[in-house]
């Protein structure tokens, strides 16, 4: 296909500090691959923000649930698995880290060492699910998934069970299931966009791997990275709200 | 009134629809659902919005079929919640969020912006998809039953007791949430990083300036209304309580998470309306819209002040009257931007050289039964006033006169107005005036006996009556017969003129923007050469004189 | 027609507010990783001594810090042009002004009637 740039800028290659760069996956309605890219930063960051009013919902209703069930909410966060947890968010962290060096890599055309980060941030993505499903499992067991199996004998008797809290009163027990909801719902949204990110990760690697990425033509990698950071960023704030309510009950 | 008009067409003997335009670019069916380029699109759209739009007519008459008597003969009460029910949904998602912004917003943004495109095509084609989808999913819904909670889905009736296709609704509602976003996404891109050079924020005409506006809402509001459906189908499977009160929940909850997102839509819905109003007055009195700079920024303050009211909804339902004060005042503050435009408007109009051309009359339309429908609605702000008038027709006339006397006619008005730059076409000048008598008659013989109804106390979504209103019900029940026939007129005398219309030449209407100065239709990248924009928007005199310079036959 | 690149338009085309491309190190992202790493540790450490109203507030204003960080190291807005920084503040905003006026309702519910 006609290189329209080329041909109607004949003088592209005499203004370096313009860098007038033309990519094969220039697209002809913008003028300067500059402008293609800002253009594909910005649409992405106007995404993220529908996200963050997405989850601004869900947040909200955690908060005012918080507010109201206090009791039930502090005595169903212990449930949680604090190491799990803290090791889960170590585990995004680290692969936010190598998804911000594969940025790096694709800007300085560094072909070999963006495949590996984006096999490593795919595989932090991976870790962190299978701890995911860990936990979630972990729930079924003890009978916590909300619903017709949901128990919440744990929290009106927990001397019964081992559990080093105060008990409470079976309608304040009757919200923790409000809260684990909640944790589901919440978790359940984050991992969903993981598993996406992690099916688009699949498809730049290989991409990436034909040499795509290491030519000048970043966008996608940096597109994709600004999404990933965001829903580390979640996860970031997920942590704390869910796990670490009141890990000091009896004080 | 005066037979002046500023209509000026080519010579029809010589002239012709140039050969090369985006219709004829390429054929086949393929073409135009694989299509990337910006005009395609929108008609893509214009088509299936209207075919939504008869769909959500053919509920409001069987509405007011039934309440032309005060009993409940005509249908049961479940089914009768199913009319209004779909009636809402099907006209607010399906017809009045895309109706400017995809189809005029999409066709003219870039070339209002001497672009080529969009920012981004194949994602503005994900809209269409999007779209579509989420009609089909609708009417999927409408025949297995269609849903009966009323448009506003509220808790815990919609969650937990009714058995009707709230599920299916709120996905395709959900899903047409996307398309709009992305709509908004594309023209916010659009309009910040694709001007041509010299196109400044202050030389953009004030429609894109509206659609800018409507774009942030679009992007910023939706994705609440995804999260509200998507706790109401998450507690529908799951009944958890999230807002069930027996349960401990707070069925408030649904209602501020979806009303944060159903207002700000309300202005998704008017502010490209307004921008229509804008070129439309302009045009017709010759004249640059007064106080540019006001208009440009009342948009952007309605779309902010916007995200501040909601509750206003929500007065009776049991938010602490702190919370409603507080709420009445934001809204009493988001009605002085919209009143600026009004104004500035009728400023325009003042001394300036009126013709009433069709897209005019709509305009001055728009701009009678919008005042009417603005400042109702700031009656409705004031607490004490909405303690009596909420839930009465009162509230149904106040809406339908901002989104059908404000919205619907500011969309034919843009329709008319731009018709033959997207078709090559000019559609019958006596036709198209009679549609707009007969349309403003017929509204207003439908809703202003509304207004008397809900003061006197009669409650909406109530398919019977008592016998007291029959008379103002009848009264309204004709005017939607008359309404309805200044609705069909359009499709008839529009789909005529794509064959028979007179050829429309780059200019009929002697109007300045860059996308009066291209050809009709336009070529697919709308200009051979990028334009260099040296003047400033709503230059008459720049017209003029470039007009001197070039005669305008075209053949 | 080349003249219009040339033209250098103040408003638009051509990277307008001429942010420089700058390009993050993996030096600093590593320290941005450690900072990361720490204050997992020092928020997991925070919560298991009781500090009564201040937990909450340290644990949120630990994410927060977080947050900040990763926005504007890893994903460069430090580095980016106006308008992505104002992109990102209108996000938060909005997202801050639906959780105030929304709990402000509820707050004020328990006031008692006036």
């Amino acid at each position: 296909m006609a290189n329209t740039v080329a041909t109607t800028h004949p003088e592209v290659a005499h203004h370096a500090h313009d860098e007038h760069v033309v990519l094969p996956q220039h697209r002809h309605h913008f003028e300067t691959e500059e402008q293609q890219r800002e253009a594909g930063s910005f649409g992405m960051w106007l995404f993220l923000l529908t996200e963050i009013m997405f989850f601004g919902g869900l947040f909200f209703a955690y908060l005012l649930y918080r507010n109201w069930y206090y009791p039930a909410f502090a005595v169903a966060s212990n449930q949680l698995n604090v190491p799990e947890g803290a090791i889960n968010t170590a585990v995004l962290i680290s692969s936010g880290f190598c998804m911000a060096l594969g940025v790096w890599a694709a800007e300085v055309k560094k072909k070999g060492f963006l495949v590996l980060m984006l096999v490593l941030t795919t595989f932090f993505g991976l870790v962190f699910l299978g701890i995911k499903a860990d936990e979630y499992h972990e729930k079924y067991e003890k009978h916590h998934i909300p619903g017709a199996s949901f128990s919440t004998a744990m929290f009106t008797h927990p001397a019964d069970f081992g559990i080093k809290e105060e008990p409470i009163a079976p309608d304040m027990a009757e919200h923790t299931q409000l809260f684990f909801f909640l944790y589901f719902a919440m978790t359940g949204m984050h991992a969903f966009h993981m598993v996406l990110g992690i099916g688009i990760l699949f498809w730049l690697t290989w991409r990436a791997h034909k040499g795509e990425f290491s030519e000048g033509y970043v966008a996608p990698i940096e597109n994709f990275g600004l999404y990933w950071h965001f829903v580390d960023i979640v996860w970031l704030f997920l942590f704390p709200l869910l796990y670490l309510i009141n890990r000091h009950p009896l004080h | 009134m005066s037979t002046a008009t500023i209509l000026h067409l080519p010579n029809q003997a010589t002239a012709t629809i140039p050969k090369k335009n985006y219709i004829t670019a390429e054929h086949g069916l393929l073409s135009w659902l694989l299509t990337g380029d910006h005009k395609r699109i929108a008609m893509l759209y214009l088509i299936s919005i209207t075919f939504f739009f008869f769909i959500g007519g053919a509920f409001a008459g069987l509405i007011r079929l039934e309440l032309l008597t005060p009993q409940p003969d005509l249908v049961s009460s479940d089914t009768y919640n199913k009319f209004f029910t779909m009636h809402g949904i099907i006209m607010i998602f399906l017809f009045l969020v895309p109706s400017v912004p995809a189809t005029l917003g999409n066709f003219l943004i870039p070339v209002m912006l001497g672009a080529k495109d969009l920012a981004f095509p194949k994602i503005n084609l994900l809209s269409w998809y999007l779209y579509m989808t989420a009609g089909v999913v609708v009417l999927t819904s409408l025949v297995m039953g269609g849903v009966d909670t009323g448009w506003t889905f509220t808790t815990p009736l919609s969650t937990h007791y009714l058995n009707t296709n709230v599920m299916t609704t709120a996905v395709g509602v959900f899903i047409a949430g996307f398309s709009s976003i992305f709509t908004g996404l594309n023209f916010i891109v659009t309009i910040h990083r694709m001007r041509a050079p010299g196109m400044t924020w202050f030389r953009m005409p004030l429609f894109v300036w509206s659609n800018y506006a409507a774009s942030i809402l679009m992007v910023l509001g939706t994705p609440v209304l995804a999260i509200a459906l998507v706790l109401v189908a998450l507690e529908r499977t799951l009944g958890i309580g999230v807002f069930d009160p027996t349960k401990g929940g707070d069925p408030l909850l649904f209602q501020h998470l979806f009303w944060f997102y159903s207002h700000p839509a309300v202005y998704i819905m008017i502010l490209p309306g307004m921008g229509v109003i804008s070129e439309v007055i302009s045009t017709f009195s010759r004249k640059r819209v007064f106080g540019y700079t006001a208009v440009a920024f009342s948009s952007v303050a309605i779309a902010l002040f916007g995200f501040f009211v909601w509750a206003h909804h929500m007065f009776i339902m049991g938010v602490s009257n702190y919370s409603a004060l507080v709420f009445s005042l934001l809204t009493m503050l988001v009605a002085v931007p919209s009143a600026i435009k009004i104004f500035n408007w009728a400023f325009t109009l003042q001394k300036g050289s009126l013709t009433f051309e069709t897209p005019m009359l709509y305009a001055f339309g728009f701009m009678g039964l919008f005042t009417i429908g603005g400042l109702t609605g700031v009656f409705l702000g004031s607490l004490g006033m909405d303690i009596h008038l909420t839930e009465t027709y009162f509230i149904v006339a106040h809406f339908h006169f901002v989104m059908v006397g404000g919205m619907l006619m500011a969309f034919l008005a843009g329709v008319h107005f731009w018709w033959p730059k997207m078709t090559g076409r000019m559609y019958p000048e006596g036709l198209s005036k009679l549609a707009a008598v007969v349309t403003f008659i017929g509204f207003n013989l439908t809703f202003l006996p509304q207004f008397i109804l809900g003061y006197l106390g009669m409650p909406r979504r109530y398919h019977a009556y008592p016998q007291e209103f029959q008379v103002l019900n009848v009264l309204s029940t004709a005017g939607a017969t008359v309404l309805g026939v200044g609705y069909m007129l359009p499709m008839i005398y529009l789909a005529w003129s794509l064959k028979y219309g007179a050829i429309a030449g780059n200019n009929p209407w002697q109007a300045t923007g860059l996308e009066w100065q291209i050809q009709s239709p336009p070529l697919t990248e709308n200009f051979p050469i990028t334009p260099i924009m040296d003047h400033e928007a709503y230059d008459y005199e720049w017209l003029a004189h470039k007009m001197e310079q070039e005669g305008n036959d075209v053949g | 027609m080349a003249e219009h690149i040339k033209h250098h338009d103040a408003s638009n085309v051509v990277n307008p507010e001429h942010a420089e491309h700058h390009i993050v190190s993996p030096l600093e992202y590593t320290f941005v990783f450690a900072f990361l790493l720490l204050f997992t540790g020092i928020t997991v450490g925070a919560a298991y001594v009781d500090l009564g109203w201040a937990n909450p507030v340290i644990a949120l204003g630990i994410a927060s810090l977080k947050a900040v960080v990763v926005i504007l190291f890893f994903m460069h807005v430090k580095y980016q042009s106006k308008l992505i920084k104002m992109t990102v503040g209108a996000g938060f905003f909005t997202f801050f002004v639906l959780i105030m006026m929304t709990m402000a309702d509820y707050i004020s519910r328990a006031w008692g009637t006036w």
